[in-house]
């Protein structure tokens, strides 16, 4: 198990484990962690997955790939260096709680 | 009151229960759902979970807790077989009975079958429900020759993943082009390269007359064209058709599909359904449609819950699919038919470009392999009916986006 920490703007805080092959989209959208939509599942194709990975823990996760770096340009919150598709995020991650902060919003 | 009653756990119920309830519904929500199974996504049946990419754990949807806390019950393994609208009651297969203030119907579709003697023997599968792909997985595991009937989004999904795990591939298409009702020949023929690629022997212009079996099994499958194929497993997918026999027979207005407004609701204003089992007028298309996709389950089903909660937001989504095979993502945005012009942006040599498609000049529709920056610029232009110049799509150094920008506010 792997826990994430959902931290929504302002300030509330929800903590998930989540176990492997489930990404931290679909924990959220299952727990029903608002501001992250996963509308098409994590199938790379909607960009409403959005959100900032703590920028300490961003340089440990897996690069993204090619789909989600042209998808990152089309989300609706600005996007920065720390800007991730939560569905493309699944265990193990590289620390013991991984800390992503909810975008403002999503479409 | 009585409350909503949802029939179907999939996208549609459980969206039309969710808007309903975040829009202010407050009255009892309840869902019945004939499979067992949480609710869980159905796309990756046939692609991920086939070669062992997914679970049906990681496919579940949303957890038992999330519908608790929204007040939401879910009753599983439980069929309705009648509506009674004159005392408002949906009918259970064990005989209860549910009441209703409203209803929505989230049925979806089932899998045409195919009509040719054979088509009964063990072997020959279709592909719907989580557990029809437990039981494909499985009878995939043990098969060597697959033989794949229809080259739609299904049957080319499932042959791409047989593919992946070295079995030996046919497929038979009897249009003359592959999923020719959903994408320009342009797709149709990069699709057919790709699959060739891999080792697919796909045959167009083919259609299946008979099926040999021994003992109970299917051997072998009986072509109109060509000579007879050796198949241990056979998987047929040559279309859907909608859940709305209950609806029939309840009176409501049916036409390949329960007959909804841009609010989903039936010929009774009680009534509403959405997704797979209704047929809408869509303004794009400027004709009736009944679409298979999870976008316009849960638009569809958005534009239900709102109605059903006394507020409005009519269903105008420009219709959105996708699909995965081997290394190609196709996303399609728009109705392509009757196009009359279009043009192409990236590289098509490369499996990396979009195909823009205009009717009277006016963009219509983008479909994409690999382009997903295209894609999403796509929606938001369709949906805010921007066209951009053929000679713009052209040019990679147009970016797309800065017609969005010059018409702000605009959103998908
Ligand atoms: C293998 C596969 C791959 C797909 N891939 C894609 C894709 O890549 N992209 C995409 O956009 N779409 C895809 N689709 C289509 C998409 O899954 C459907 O459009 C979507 O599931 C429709 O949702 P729905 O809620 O309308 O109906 P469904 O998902 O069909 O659900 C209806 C539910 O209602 C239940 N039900 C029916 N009758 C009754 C009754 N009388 N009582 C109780 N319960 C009942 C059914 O058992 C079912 O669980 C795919 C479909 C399949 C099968
Ligand atoms: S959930 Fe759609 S891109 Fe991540």
């Amino acid at each position: 198990m792997s826990r994430v920490k959902y931290v929504q703007q302002d300030g509330a805080e929800c903590v998930l484990e989540i176990g492997s092959g489930v990404s931290v989209m679909l924990a959220a959208v299952r727990n029903g962690v608002s501001g992250i939509e996963g509308e098409c599942g994590g199938c790379l194709d909607c960009a409403t997955c959005h959100v900032y990975v703590d920028e300490a823990q961003m340089g440990a996760l897996p690069s993204p790939n090619d789909d989600e770096l042209e998808l990152l340009g089309t989300v609706a919150a600005p996007r920065k260096p720390n800007s991730r598709l939560s569905c493309q995020l699944k265990p193990p991650f590289p620390t013991d709680t991984l800390t992503i902060y909810v975008p403002e919003a999503q479409s | 009151m009585n409350g909503l009653v949802v029939i179907g756990a999939s996208y549609a119920g459980v969206q039309g229960a969710l808007s309903a309830r975040d829009s202010g519904y407050s009255e009892p929500i309840t869902i019945v759902a004939d499979e067992e199974w949480m609710p869980y996504q159905r796309p990756p049946l046939s692609k991920d979970f086939l070669v062992d990419l997914a679970t049906e754990d990681s496919l579940v949807l949303r957890d038992k807790a999330f519908f608790a806390n929204k007040g939401i019950e879910l009753v599983l393994g439980a069929r309705a077989t009648d509506i009674d609208r004159s005392s408002r009651k949906v009918v259970l297969g064990d005989h209860s009975e549910l009441v209703f203030d409203k209803l929505l119907i989230g049925t979806g579709s089932h899998a045409r079958k195919l009509p040719v003697p054979g088509a009964d023997l063990d072997g020959v599968r279709y592909l719907r429900t989580m557990q029809d792909a437990i039981d494909l997985k499985a009878a995939l595991r043990d098969a060597t020759e697959i033989v794949v009937v229809g080259g739609g989004f299904i049957g080319l999904e499932v042959a791409a993943s047989a593919s992946k795990l070295g079995k030996k591939v046919t497929v038979l298409e009897s249009a003359g082009r592959l999923l020719e009702r959903a994408v320009s020949p342009t797709i149709s023929e990069f699709l057919l390269d790709m699959h060739l690629q891999h080792g697919v022997d796909v045959q167009l212009g083919e259609t299946v007359v008979s099926m040999d079996g021994q003992s109970g099994r299917v051997t072998s499958v009986n072509c109109k064209n060509r000579a007879s194929i050796r198949a241990d497993l056979v998987l047929v997918g040559v279309g859907g058709l909608p859940n709305d026999q209950i609806a029939k027979s309840a009176g409501l207005n049916c036409l390949n599909g329960v007959v909804v407004d841009d609010h989903g609701r039936t010929s009774d204003p009680n009534i509403f359904a959405a997704g797979d089992c209704a047929t809408h007028f869509n303004t794009f298309a400027s004709d009736w449609l009944r679409l298979e996709s999870v976008q316009n389950a849960q638009d569809q089903a958005k534009a239900a819950g709102l109605a059903i909660a006394g507020s409005t937001g009519p269903y105008a989504s420009v219709p959105r699919f996708w699909s995965d095979q081997y290394d190609a993502k196709l996303q399609i945005v728009g109705l392509s038919r009757n196009f009359d012009d279009q043009a192409i942006r990236g590289s098509i040599d490369d499996g990396k470009f979009s195909v823009f498609y205009y009717r009277k000049s006016k963009l219509v529709a983008v479909d994409s392999i690999n382009r997903a920056g295209d894609q999403m610029a796509a929606r938001r232009l369709i949906a805010g009916g921007i066209s951009p110049a053929p000679d713009q799509i052209r040019d990679p150094s147009f970016d797309l986006k800065s017609l969005l920008k010059s018409a702000a506010g605009v959103g998908v």
